[in-house]
């Protein structure tokens, strides 16, 4: 990176910190001339969008950070006054809050936008696993930031997801006391959470570069999922898809501004506006939404597993459910070893755009099942048996079905190169 | 390296010197990483200010039969529970075979204190408070406790009897100090 050749830039300042760090030639390299694919949808819109909602929490969160105390007795209070008596108070936190939600729209549809178009395939396997571990660090970060309201669903919420390490046999309770600093969620929990909370952020910041950089060596996928032979089948970044980013963002930030001006708190939990209490557990603790689907895979498992015919468990219902939840994480890690299929992209495999889009409709019931109480009922049946069917189908869709179709999709003839399918659809169009 | 440093003539013994000093060095500075780290691990396990909070006195002479009160320990809520004989009888009467985490009633009490239950009030689940304190909340299907969050139910022993916990709630360390004080601790 930067040692490499270096253009002349006309302005002498420029040019004189280009000659002694090539920042404008990285830049240059990297967002002015960088050939990008010419077919891009608006699918591929969702990473800039991803980039500026992390820049936007960030900065929200440190001056949120400027009012805020993180101890038990002034927590909820000092979230309070920075909604009444901060100047724009009420404006950070509500961004910071719901930025937090459209963070995670841009990134779901990100990893969708993934699967759909194979983007995971070799050469991308590492852009696609750094991707993952940004998402689990989100998840990390977003639980703690949720904790530090002092809520009710802030305290249960923090309860019941630390308890999730107590499954683990023989260290679990010593894991969980060591991540309270204490014998139940408290004081130091909050701390702890606080200085977390702080930090991860730029923890995600160093892996987004890396999977920047990643994407930068191997460049971008593209709808049709063949690689560009030639200059005919790419554009520069700059002005195309700074433009077309630039617009989808926008369209974007209308319909989050709609959220934080218009409804900040529809997508919040209103007992969390109640303070954090030890000795009473909210009716109905529910995540936040952008957890439901793993939230329901981890309350799917309600049986032992153990050798048949005796009364030894192997596997407690508990654990059982905690290794699902992670396991369901852990399955997209894998994903480029489970599909090995030539053809990348959905558009040219009928068989897998069918089992995908069933998949996603399943992700979102799940979503369904991990907000409705344990003793639900759904048209008749038990919220638990649609939760487990769900479950299922999250499985053998990565297990059994993605094999399947390595060995038994043909999929559709694929074009012979980008500029020829762009061409062929301007064709039928005209 | 080896291929590099054939080439200037060493013997052999010069070779298995520098492995040797690379080896032990590699895995003192391993030892010495984790012993830097260690601090900073223990620093995060509940301190000393914390540790001191562990006992706590109940009067009981202020429950009546049939009712129950939440007291704090550690942070946690303890439910005592003054059982009513029929509650008893039910708690007694279980067969073992039926009990996930098999535990007979009189292990979960003090001998010849049958009226007293003393529980940590917390799930074994994922650690929610489980309802059934007050006489107007639901005391699941077993007479004991229910917990909402998962659907777990507990009988009239605090033993788990349907639902995703695996375990009965916990017995916390307790003693009678008299027929009506007990220290929790």
């Amino acid at each position: 990176m930067g040692s490499g050749e270096r253009v002349e830039f006309d302005n002498k300042v420029v040019n004189w910190i280009d000659e002694r760090l090539p920042l404008f030639t990285l830049m240059q390299k990297e967002y002015g001339v960088f050939p990008t694919p010419r077919n891009f949808n608006y699918f591929w819109n969702f990473g800039a969008i991803a980039m500026f909602m992390l820049i936007a929490m960030i900065a929200t969160g440190i001056f949120l950070a400027m009012n805020y105390t993180p101890h038990v007795d002034m927590a909820f209070d000092s979230v309070e006054r920075i909604d009444r008596d901060v100047n724009w108070g009420w404006m950070l936190r509500d961004i910071h809050m719901n930025g937090g939600s459209f963070f995670f729209i841009a990134v779901y549809i990100h990893i969708f936008r993934g699967m759909y178009y194979g983007s995971y395939k070799k050469p991308r396997e590492l852009l696609w696993i750094l991707g993952v571990v940004i998402f689990l660090l989100m998840m990390a970060t977003a639980f703690m930031g949720y904790v530090l309201p002092w809520g009710q669903m802030s305290y249960w919420g923090a309860t019941v997801i630390t308890n999730l390490f107590s499954a683990i046999p023989f260290v679990g309770d010593s894991i969980v006391t060591l991540l309270w600093g204490g014998f139940s969620i408290d004081n130091p929990t909050l701390n702890r959470f606080f200085a977390l909370h702080y930090l991860m952020p730029f923890v995600i910041l160093a892996v987004v570069f890396l999977h920047v950089w990643a994407l930068h060596i191997c460049g971008s996928n593209n709808p049709s999922g063949i690689e560009p032979k030639g200059k005919q089948d790419t554009l520069p970044f700059h002005p195309y898809y700074t433009m077309k980013d630039t617009f989808g963002l926008l369209v974007f930030l209308v319909i989050f501004c709609v959220f934080v001006f218009y409804a900040p708190d529809y997508l919040g939990h209103p007992d969390n506006y109640k303070e954090a209490n030890a000795l009473v557990t909210p009716a109905h603790i529910v995540p936040e939404w952008y957890f439901l689907p793993f939230y329901a895979i981890l309350r799917a498992i309600t049986f032992d597993i153990g050798i048949p015919f005796t009364e030894i468990t192997i596997i407690s219902a508990k654990l059982g459910g905690v290794i699902s939840m992670f396991g369901s994480i852990g399955l997209l890690l894998i994903l480029p070893w489970l599909d090995t299929h030539p053809i990348r992209s959905a558009r040219y495999r009928p068989k897998y755009k069918f089992f995908l889009l069933v998949f996603l409709a399943v992700f979102c019931m799940l979503g369904y099942v991990g907000s409705q109480s344990a003793d639900a009922v759904f048209f008749g049946l038990p919220m638990t048996l649609i939760g487990i069917l769900c479950t299922t189908y999250y499985y053998g869709f990565f297990l059994v079905i993605i094999p399947w179709l390595n060995n038994t999709e043909k999929g559709k003839d694929l074009p012979k190169s980008i500029h020829d399918a762009v061409l062929k659809t301007e064709r039928e169009k005209a | 390296m080896a291929a590099g440093s054939k080439s200037i003539d060493h013997d052999d013994e010069g070779e298995t010197r520098r492995d040797f000093l690379f080896l032990t060095a590699g895995s003192f500075g391993a030892v010495g990483a984790g012993v830097v780290a260690w601090p900073f691990v223990s620093s995060m396990n509940p301190a000393a200010d914390t540790l001191a909070l562990s006992t706590t006195e109940v009067p009981l002479d202020k429950i009546p039969k049939g009712q129950s009160i939440t007291v704090m320990w550690q942070g946690k809520p303890v439910f005592v529970r003054h059982r009513t004989d029929k509650e008893i009888e039910e708690a007694r009467a279980v067969n073992q075979a039926e009990l996930s985490d098999k535990q007979d009633d009189s292990e979960r009490i003090k001998e010849n204190k049958d009226e007293w239950l003393v529980v940590v009030g917390i799930c074994t689940h994922l650690g929610c408070v489980p309802v059934g304190q007050k006489t107007s909340q639901s005391k699941g299907e077993y007479g004991g406790w229910f917990c909402p969050c998962h659907g777990s139910h507990y009988d009239t022993s605090g033993r788990i009897r349907k639902g995703p916990a695996p375990k009965n709630l916990a017995v916390p360390p307790y003693e009678f100090l008299s027929d009506t004080l007990i220290k929790i601790g």
